[in-house]
């Protein structure tokens, strides 16, 4: 019935098991220029966009089942149907390109080497829900990224692409590009309306929702950069060809970011519903020498997975079954020299640090988390400090204004729960028993010969 | 810190006079100002949307984001300063006191502090004799340890003005500064030949890079971005098929690399020396300390 389910087999080859199309032509020259885009039938989706009614394109984006891929896994085409209709108000489609969950490092490569695949799929989608104003909020430690987005923009401009009267269909469509300045939390997408409105990125309260009030209180899809650049393939190619990818309530192909301890770190894009043990055994697997402890799905605020989750199918239902989320599909994987209290107690100094002070469980809950956990790190922790850990994390867990605290509630609550003994390890042996070195890049690079040849 | 003496008898501790009001940019600066930032207004269809880019633009005037700056920004948005130092203060990437024309960010998040992170920055510190967020004494280098920044498949990650140092060791990161002390020309290995922080922040303000070839340099994408084509592709086998539970056992592989030999030295990802011929700063032996 469904790619996944023949995969999961016996036939290994990436020929078979992997599926570039975002991703499709990036190793041609000038891949992110709009000739090459065109060449690989690029806004050949947007034509047959632009002949479709906009009710039925929603639908027809609907029907492919496509959900988000930033993370909560929201169904695409249902986001653009909760917008108001005929009601006088601008509508406005927001682009969210502030990559920034540790770990998630897809949308970065796919706007560095394809900027056009957004752009097509932000002409499509302000067509679908009628608007005539788009944005695209990019992170602003991203400069090469920015510039190739600046140029795709001009170009998008100068073909008609953007501007007044789209291709002759009546549409006019602006496309901003705005580089934000170095928060987490606009990752968030009410965090990120107001930090586009020129706030301190905070989230706001809802509802009511963005599809009602968002940008300047006005119907807003907010909508990640791969879920939006997914949409012209599966409007050219049909979704039927998309719904053949994956499994029926997680369809099509995504971008999968290996990373870490493993032999060869990079994007895999493949359909949904692949396993990691899959995706090790194609690339190499992990570092020689070496045997995974624990990886995250979908990055830091997804509960960490162990070996014994290797063949977890990797679509949204699969990994929810399993106790984590699928999230951005960031599978950061570390090998036994990693200390998982090191690791947590970094997750969780990030999450303070992003922590944007509105709410009182994370604010309060992610500083106390870092005081506990350096102590424990330190090898100055006592055993009464875990269950303190499990409470504080359990305080911010679901009691916070925004996702951000069930984010960092997520690593205390499945590292205690997979290696609590490690915890205790540093209590009774008063210190840490890990050696960082061994953990490094370079820990088993010793060859003399290739160091000379390089230096 | 300045505060103000409004309303205070000044008793126990004098607070001194109240902060006067910040100096106006010198008039042909702000005329110069006042036109770039209409172009950014005007791209909003609510002005203060404008906010972000402005306080960029006034950090590529200066260097870092002023009182002068932030007043500039009130007065162009019709907004109190006291917001505009709201948001200026939230962000991570407006700077708040002179800084150096490279501000170089030493990604400690988890998966890059463990891959080696950590050892980058520790010996990035002592190298360059400042701590996080200091600025060495010619003023060409700030250092700071950042946040994920997206690039965990090219683990560790050294941003220099936000434009991509991948791979990078110690030792490669030690002559990245020192090529940079010294005013070499130096490129990432994904972005453009480096510009300086000012330069940087008006691209940010949403003024595009005019420079010749900056927005091809460096390729279409990085060696990590293409590995899963190339093996879809068929261009590339497996270095080697580890089973994670066996990963210790060696001996079934096609390719049996001697200990030494880094598995994927064959293809990609690169080390940074490698991608970036002009800088053929390798691992060396000091690394593995």
């Amino acid at each position: 019935m469904t790619l996944a389910a023949e995969i999961d087999n016996n036939d290994t080859s990436p020929e078979k098991l992997l599926a570039p199309v975002l991703s499709a032509f990036w190793d041609e020259d000038k891949s992110w220029s709009l000739d090459v885009y065109r060449r690989h039938e690029g806004y050949e989706g947007l034509r047959k966009a632009l002949a479709m009614s906009p009710d039925d394109l929603i639908a027809y984006v609907k029907d492919s089942g496509l959900r988000g891929r930033g993370g909560a896994g929201f169904p695409t085409g249902m986001k653009w149907q909760f917008i108001p209709q005929g009601d006088g108000k601008p509508h406005y489609l927001v682009v969210n390109a502030d990559e920034s969950e540790p770990g998630t490092c897809k949308d970065i490569p796919l706007l560095f080497a394809n900027p056009h695949s957004l752009i097509e799929g932000i002409v499509i989608a302000c067509y679908a829900i009628r608007s005539e104003h788009a944005f695209i909020y990019l992170r602003g430690e991203v400069v090469p990224v920015l510039r190739r987005l600046h140029e795709a923009v001009r170009e998008a401009y100068a073909a008609g692409y953007l501007g007044q009267n789209v291709h002759g269909s009546g549409l006019n469509l602006e496309l901003t590009v705005h580089a934000g300045a170095g928060a987490y939390i606009c990752g968030e997408e009410t965090a990120l309306l107001d930090s586009l409105e020129g706030r301190r990125g905070q989230p706001r309260l809802r509802p009511p929702f963005p599809a009602v009030a968002g940008l300047y209180a006005c119907p807003t899809v907010v909508n990640n950069v791969e879920s939006i650049a997914s949409v012209p393939a599966i409007i050219n190619r049909g979704k039927d060809w998309f719904k053949s990818m994956g499994s029926e309530k997680s369809p099509g192909f995504t971008l999968y970011s290996l990373s870490g301890h493993v032999a060869n770190p990079g994007q895999y894009e493949a359909p949904l519903g692949i396993t990691l043990r899959q995706l090790l055994d194609m690339s190499g697997g992990i570092r020689p020498g070496h045997q995974l402890k624990f990886w995250t799905p979908g990055g830091s605020s997804t509960p960490m997975f162990t070996e014994e989750h290797l063949d977890v199918p990797l679509d949204y239902e699969g990994v929810g079954a399993a106790g984590s989320m699928l999230g951005t599909k960031a599978l950061q994987c570390f090998d036994e020299t990693t200390c998982v209290v090191r690791a947590v107690t970094r997750w969780t100094e990030f999450y303070a640090h992003e922590s944007c002070g509105k709410c009182t469980p994370c604010r309060e809950g992610t500083y106390w988390l870092v005081q506990l956990l350096r102590d424990i790190e330190a090898g100055k922790g006592s055993m009464d400090d875990l269950d303190k850990l499990n409470d504080i994390a359990d305080n911010i867990n679901g009691k916070s204004f925004c996702a951000l605290g069930d984010g960092a509630a997520s690593p205390i609550f499945s590292s205690l729960k997979y290696f609590r003994e490690e915890y205790e390890q540093h209590i009774t042996g008063k210190g840490c028993p890990f050696d960082p070195a061994r953990s490094t890049l370079w820990a088993d690079r010793t060859d003399q010969h290739r160091t000379e040849v390089n230096a | 810190m300045t505060t103000s003496s409004s309303g205070s008898t000044g008793q126990g501790v004098s607070l001194g006079m109240p902060v006067l009001p910040a100096p106006a940019y010198p008039d042909d600066v702000r005329a110069r100002l006042e036109a770039d930032a209409k172009e950014v207004i005007a791209r909003y269809p609510g002005s203060r949307s404008a906010l972000l880019p402005l306080l960029h633009l006034v950090q590529a005037e200066e260097g870092h984001v002023t009182r002068t700056g932030m007043q500039f920004c009130a007065d162009v948005l019709d907004l109190t300063t006291a917001e505009v130092t709201a948001v200026a203060t939230f962000y991570s990437m407006y700077r708040r006191k002179p800084s150096g024309d490279y501000q170089v960010g030493v990604c400690t998040n988890t998966l890059c502090a463990v891959m080696g992170g950590d050892a980058i920055f520790e010996s990035l510190q002592e190298h360059l004799g400042v701590g996080n967020n200091g600025t060495t004494e010619d003023g060409k280098i700030t250092l700071e340890h950042i946040e994920c920044n997206a690039a965990c498949d090219f683990a560790p990650v050294v941003m220099v003005n936000w434009e991509f140092f991948d791979n990078q060791t110690p030792a490669s990161a030690k002559q990245l500064v020192d090529d940079l002390r010294a005013g070499t020309e130096v490129s990432p290995t994904r972005g453009a030949p480096l510009c300086t922080f000012k330069e940087t922040a008006r691209i940010l303000a949403g003024f595009p890079d005019e420079r010749e070839g900056a927005v091809e340099a460096s390729g279409s994408a990085g060696p990590a971005s293409l590995i899963g084509l190339r093996l879809a592709k068929g261009e590339t086998s497996p270095a080697r098929v580890v089973h994670p539970r066996a990963a210790a056992t060696e001996g079934e592989a096609p390719h049996d690399p001697s200990p030494t030999e880094h598995l994927s030295s064959h293809d990609a990802p690169q080390d940074t020396s490698a991608s970036d011929p002009a800088h053929p700063a390798g691992p060396t032996a000091e690394e593995g300390e």
